[in-house]
């Protein structure tokens, strides 16, 4: 056996402290198998080691909670009649950076798993994704746009392959993601309260199964490659990015499903992160059990693999399963109709180990609870950032060139050239189609219409993290009330740079405070989620991105709104203020290349009461289409309800009154909404609003093959044609270059 | 009537094939790929999805099925078949229709909706249309573009066994309205004998005006009115 010495414990990312722990864990020096173990599940992927006392701040509770955040793999809340969502969010940012397609495939693989692992059918996915900028000859857009259409092409190789339609989310572009692409990926399954399955090894003497496919080298510590900085040496981590098969997914998800509604299960858990190592010593910990395995028994793709190999594969699509005893055979049965492997490869003992053999000889032997829940834990010292400059005194801009500019910027512009490429209508419950607002989903089973969407402003996180992350829940419930929904709960994905740099973690702290803040305000309590962290090139960090994912339920098919515009002579109104200033705004990003300015002020009270509002016109079902106000201001946000309906795109004519025109059109202030009604229900709206107390305007009528707006006493004028052509073929013009 | 979803491992639009005959009033069962028997069914759907994971070619395993035999045989006793998407890409694998599907022309998967326009309703498929209807029907896959030789090609057009056609909004044949590159704009054939049908387009996921529209009824309605099952409402 191989000496651990100090370089050898450097090179699993362990500190001589942590090391001193582990030898206290075991009352022994740990042998080279133990001490990759212990390495992947202290990696902060596996235990949130830098970020478990922030990750504390979050509210977890409320009456619709079924399965909190941190118990299992995936929240479960309750949408009424017996029945239930599982849904999580997570990233699989530093392997989609080295090899995007399989990186972003496994992504969706291994989020999916997350959500059968609960019992639930997995119904839709949204996929929030960033890179560096896509336009450009240079080498850096180059290499954007490879990762960009490279994980696209990954998603869309998964998702449509194994059925679930990929039915929303977002795509954003800066700078800052040069070299290090954000890939977040979220699922939400469906299931009956009674069907939530346990990841947890119960019933001493139970055997356990080992099911679906084979083991192999690929993925080796993929969960501690995840925990640091990319540089240019982690082109040589290729190995550590794992190979997807969805098709094989496939036949695991349903193997499962049928297994877990008969009653042979006492505990499921997937193999994700750390693989082997984490699903046994979680399963043991959550059970108050131990668990042993024989590693000779586990199916493998390759030979001569040792101990450590296998322990810490990422090899995709396997799933640990604790049987009743006397039950086997239901099990054997089952994964030979799916032509799946199975094996039983242990048994749940009652003395907290994890104990592993490899061929009856003792390979690692680790106390269960103190390996899954021990992790040390950090505090990370904390530099706040200077607020934001102001933006100062700025050049005139010509109107009419700014509005196409900024609906072609591919944040802004249309994503079509990526949603055409998922299968977003599989399943047959896609109520609103990508690009609107949120997406709304009718669940068959439950007879139920969810409504989902994700959301983050990093721009303003940069700015200013907490305002910026407060903006990006009230964003998000801004986004599922427009649709006709009523928030229910978060799931969040906090990705940052480097713990170990102070600015770097104020901005974490930053963020969750925010973010539990939002949460709070709208009673949206967290369910789960994921941290990712060493987000970094050799450029930099990451504008800190606390992506947002928000479920909703819809109460009646007769809520579904679009947000884009219907009919000529319909009303134009805008729910909330005409706004002003143009700090932390897209304008600014695009037309002046400003990163500035404080971000819009948010307060919880107004966006509430604007909700409320919105949906109560909704409901009442006076409302044709409603749009949330975000990047790009009024004014965008105008030219997206004219464009969204690309077999149909209309046009307007808008009034917004006296003021700057920059400011007027494309100010980015918040608890802003922009509906439109029949002209003859205008007067009513208006009129409930008012008795809400809710400012609100007429701004204009729907109509025409132009949008025209009147600001500050200029009129800009844009057929479109033109306005269409600048939002829809930016991407596919980049990509095509 | 009674119909049968057959299952492969991978299909993936089976449950939506089942959910849009059911609400059309048809009794239907799935039927496992390895199966030998398909119990009579009236009507045999050939679900969409990614049939052994189509890491070949699409419906290139899925011919050598157990259950493949019945169909055919079936197919050969004047029973209905109906091959959606990647069950399309089957039936032409297994010989029951001529031509293949292969990769779309900008080489991407395309999930949207098409128009499509039906060019022949004196068929088992189509009888609810009138010649010239256009559906709206989404489409979702990266191996769709129709191609038979030249001969193929002809006989499908004199024995009028091109069923569906991509067109624009008006109704047209124009190459923009052509989403992946197929042949003449085809998006659908019959076999000559009218019974074994394909189509690239999802029916099954244009039955609920909720999900933006209701057009493949149509299809659906056709086949039960031609065996005589009147439709539910």
């Amino acid at each position: 056996m191989s000496a651990i010495t100090p370089e050898l414990i450097a090179k699993h990312g362990l500190t001589p402290e942590e090391y001193e722990r582990i030898k206290t864990i075991l009352g022994r020096e740990p042998n080279i198998t133990e001490l990759g173990v212990f390495s992947v599940m202290w990696s902060e992927h596996c235990s949130y080691k830098n970020t478990r006392l922030q990750l504390k701040k979050f509210p977890t509770t409320g009456e619709r909670v079924l399965v909190k955040a941190g118990e299992e793999n995936a929240g479960v809340i309750d949408i009424g009649d017996g029945w239930a969502v599982a849904f999580k969010m997570e990233s699989h940012n530093h392997p989609s950076a080295i090899e995007p397609f399989q990186g972003a495939a496994t992504g969706v693989g291994g989020i999916i798993r997350d959500i059968f692992t609960m019992g639930a059918r997995p119904v839709f996915s949204l996929d929030s994704l960033r890179f560096g900028p896509i336009h450009g000859d240079d080498a850096q857009a180059k290499t954007n746009r490879r990762l960009f259409a490279g994980v696209v092409a990954g998603i869309a190789h998964y998702g449509n392959c194994i059925g679930v339609p990929t039915i929303g989310g977002e795509v954003h572009f800066d700078e800052s993601y040069n070299g290090n692409p954000l890939v977040n990926v979220f699922c939400l399954g469906v299931l009956r309260h009674e069907q939530i399955a346990r990841g947890a090894a119960k019933g001493v003497g139970n055997p356990v199964f080992y099911v679906g496919a084979e083991t192999g080298r690929d993925g080796l510590a993929g969960a501690a490659f995840a925990s640091r900085d990319l540089t240019e040496e982690s082109k040589q981590d290729r190995p550590a990015v794992q190979v997807g098969d969805p098709f094989r997914e496939k036949l695991l998800l349903e193997a499962c499903l049928e297994l877990l509604a008969t009653d042979a299960v006492a505990g499921i858990q997937d193999m994700g992160a750390a693989g082997l190592t984490c699903s046994t010593c979680e399963t043991a910990s959550r059970g108050g059990t131990g668990v042993e395995i024989d590693l000779a028994k586990v199916p493998k793709r390759e030979t001569g693999m040792t101990p450590y190999e296998i322990l810490l594969s990422e090899s995709q699509e396997r799933m640990l399963i604790i049987v009743h005893k006397g039950r086997e055979q239901v099990v054997k049965d089952i994964f030979e109709k799916w032509d799946l492997p199975y094996a039983e490869v242990g048994v749940v003992r009652d003395d907290g180990m994890m104990r592993v053999l490899d061929g009856g000889e003792l390979a690692a032997e680790i106390p269960a609870a103190k390996l899954a829940d021990d992790a040390p834990v950090y505090e990370r010292e904390q530099k706040p950032r200077p607020l934001p400059e102001s933006p100062g005194e700025l050049p005139a801009v010509d109107m009419e060139a700014a509005l196409p500019a900024l609906l072609a910027h591919p944040t802004i512009a249309s994503k079509q050239w990526v949603w055409r490429q998922y299968d977003h209508m599989v399943r047959a419950g896609t109520c609103a189609l990508p690009g609107s607002d949120a997406a709304v989903f009718l669940i068959r089973e439950a007879n139920k219409i969810v409504a989902a969407t994700s959301d983050c402003n990093a721009l303003y996180c940069a700015l200013e993290p907490r305002n910026g992350a407060r903006i990006a829940i009230a964003e998000a419930a801004r986004n599922l009330t427009c649709s006709g929904a009523v928030p229910l709960a978060v799931t969040d994905n906090l990705n940052f740079g480097n713990p170990h740099n102070p600015e770097n973690f104020w901005q974490l702290a930053e963020c969750v405070d925010g973010l539990a803040e939002g949460c709070r305000a709208f009673d949206t309590p967290v369910t789960g989620g994921n941290v990712s962290l060493y987000n970094q090139s050799p450029a930099g960090a990451i504008d800190p991105t606390p992506t947002v994912g928000m479920v909703g339920l819809i109460e009646s098919e007769h809520h579904i709104t679009t947000s884009h515009f219907k009919d000529a002579g319909d009303a134009i109104i805008l729910v909330g203020e005409i706004g002003d200033g143009l700090g932390a705004s897209h304008f600014l990003k695009v037309m002046h290349g400003r990163k500035a300015g404080r971000v819009p002020a948010l307060d919880f009270a107004k966006e509430r009461a604007v909700h409320a509002a919105v949906l109560a016109m909704i409901r009442s079902r006076l409302v044709k289409s409603a749009h949330d106000c975000s990047e790009g201001g009024l004014a965008v946000t105008l030219a997206e309800s004219c464009l969204t309906n690309r077999e149909q795109p209309i046009g307007a004519s808008i009034d917004l009154g006296a003021g700057r025109a920059d400011e007027l059109l494309f100010n980015e202030s918040q608890s802003r909404v922009v509906l439109s009604c029949r002209a003859s229900n205008a007067s009513t709206i208006l009129m409930l609003l008012d008795l809400r107390g809710v400012p609100a305007r007429r701004l204009g009528t729907v109509g025409g093959d132009e949008l025209t707006i009147k600001a500050g006493g200029e009129e800009s004028r844009w057929s479109l044609k033109k306005l269409r052509s600048a939002w829809a073929d930016s991407i596919p013009n980049a990509m095509r270059g | 009537m009674k119909a049968a979803v057959l299952r492969f491992p991978g299909s993936n639009c089976d449950q939506d094939a089942h959910l849009a005959l059911r609400e059309s009033g048809v009794d239907v069962d799935y039927v496992w790929h390895k199966d030998t028997s398909l119990g009579g069914a009236d009507l045999i759907v050939v679900p969409g999805g990614f049939s052994y994971g189509d890491y070949l070619r699409c419906g290139a395993i899925a011919r050598f099925s157990p259950i493949m035999p019945a169909v055919k045989d079936a197919a050969k006793g004047g029973a209905l078949v109906l091959g959606i998407c990647n069950g399309f890409q089957i039936l032409c694998e297994a010989g029951l229709l001529p031509g293949a599907l292969i990769r779309n022309r900008d080489l991407h998967f395309i999930c949207e909706h098409v128009r499509v326009r039906v060019e022949n309703y004196e068929t088992p498929w189509t009888n609810a249309a009138v010649t010239g209807s256009v559906l709206r029907i989404p489409i979702a896959h990266g191996e769709g573009s129709y191609t038979a030789d030249d001969a193929t090609l002809r006989d499908l057009n004199r024995n009028r066994q091109i069923l569906l056609r991509y067109v624009d909004a008006r109704g047209a044949v124009s190459p923009e309205a052509n989403p992946n590159g197929s042949l003449e704009n085809i998006a659908g054939i019959c076999n000559a004998a009218r019974n074994v049908f394909g189509l690239m387009p999802h029916p099954e996921r244009a039955c609920d005006p909720r999900l933006g529209s209701a057009d493949g009824r149509i299809i659906f309605q056709s086949v039960l009115t031609h065996l005589g099952v009147r439709a539910a409402a």
